[in-house]
């Protein structure tokens, strides 16, 4: 699975990344963690504020950083 | 004296700091009359206060704004039209984040759900324009009246403006993609755990931010406070040139700095005889209009609607500019 994280690299979205990496590796999921930093790219899957989280193309959050256990329940 | 008029003194203008450091000042040998030494004291008390005033402001105000994520009010002013309407968008864009970096997705998240370039210019004007943290540091750096006629003409820009705007029909002058972005409304409620957390994440960030800003605006301020004569200011900046507002503005467009970096040269520059006019549309120019973001907006409109929108708030500043200085002794 694809899991891209949405956010102009602050540190909120490096966070989001780390958890997002730990809730694959829990659940025991080949995840590969891409990051979208163009504005244009990230506004692109309908979110107004950042951080974001997508799995498989689909915008499961936007503008909080899920601990990895939230994140595990999404995937 | 009044109560409030202490409270104000010491918690917004914060004397009590302004005499410690002047102590603090003699104390290591330094004569806070001499340029030196009341330079020194400038910065380091105007430093602290903003930084102070900063967290406190900013934890407090993060705490409102965690109510109004920008899917809620999107969803507010969804179906609205009309000047009420813009007027609830300047509003709104009050107690919207600081940062001038969120207005592009907000801007096409808006725009793709349908809501009108009026409405949606309403909000982007004053969401960096006027803020409530932006409103007390005034309060503290000149005075009540002046902080509310700032925010006062701050949303008369933003409603005007957006109304402007929205009377041009330039509905298609958008970037194509911005219609085709999908709608999403992943809006989760927060505990007051994690909007308490959200405040305090907000202040590491900001301040994370701004602290070089500051130091800056600080630095010129206490230059411009002890070394550059009042003459030269007034010659420069004095209410009594035409062509003062128009420099000011101009000056202040391309630049970016937050507000709060912005406040000690207005400080310096009004008590050293520039026209308090002069000085807000400087800071106005500063805040809401920056090459940054002008390169941003570049990508999600077309250029009619970019000039169009540079137009109307450049005009807008200075004729606020103008207005304030004809106004000056109903506020100092």
């Amino acid at each position: 699975m694809i899991i891209k994280i949405l956010g102009s690299g602050c540190k909120k979205c490096l966070t989001l990344g780390t958890n997002a990496q730990t809730a694959a590796r829990s659940a025991g999921k080949q995840a590969e963690i891409v990051k979208v930093t163009d504005i244009a790219q990230i506004a692109a899957y309908g979110l107004m504020s950042t951080p974001g989280l997508v799995i498989d193309e689909k915008l499961v959050s936007a503008g909080k950083v899920l601990s990895a256990q939230e994140i595990e329940k999404l995937l | 004296m009044s109560l409030f008029g202490w409270l104000n003194d010491q918690l917004l203008r914060m004397q009590w700091l302004s005499d410690l450091v002047t102590s603090s000042v003699s104390a290591v040998g330094l004569d806070p009359a001499t340029r030196l030494g009341g330079s020194v004291q400038f910065f380091v008390y105007d430093v602290l206060k903003i930084f102070l005033l900063l967290s406190v402001l900013i934890f407090a105000i993060s705490y409102v704004q965690s109510f109004f994520p920008p899917e809620r009010t999107r969803r507010i002013l969804g179906g609205r039209s009309g000047l009420w309407a813009n007027t609830l968008a300047a509003l709104l864009g009050t107690i919207t984040p600081f940062c001038s970096c969120s207005s592009i997705p907000i801007f096409i998240g808006f725009t793709a759900a349908g809501l009108p370039l009026a409405i949606t210019f309403s909000f982007l004007i004053s969401s960096p324009l006027v803020d409530l943290a932006s409103v007390i540091l005034l309060a503290s750096i000149f005075s009540w009246p002046i902080a509310l006629a700032y925010v006062a003409v701050g949303l008369v820009i933003a409603v005007v403006g957006g109304t402007l705007i929205g009377r041009a029909g330039m509905e298609d002058q958008v970037a194509d993609f911005v219609r085709t972005t999908p709608v999403s409304d992943t809006d989760q409620s927060m505990t007051r755990a994690e909007r308490l957390a959200f405040a305090r994440d907000q202040v590491t960030e900001i301040v994370h931010r701004v602290w070089p800003y500051i130091l800056i605006g600080v630095g010129i301020g206490a230059v411009i406070h002890n070394w550059i004569p009042a003459t030269t200011i007034t010659a420069l900046l004095g209410q009594g040139n035409w062509w003062s507002v128009p420099l000011a503005t101009l000056i202040g467009i391309p630049m970016y700095a937050d507000i709060f970096g912005t406040l000690p040269i207005a400080e310096a520059l009004v008590t050293k005889g520039a026209g308090l006019g002069t000085v807000l549309a400087f800071m106005m120019a500063v805040t809401a209009l920056s090459l940054p973001s002008i390169i941003m907006l570049r990508r999600v409109v077309k250029t009619p609607l970019l000039v169009l929108f540079l137009v109307v708030v450049t005009g807008g500043i200075l004729g606020i500019g103008v207005l304030f200085n004809a106004l000056t002794p109903l506020f100092l």
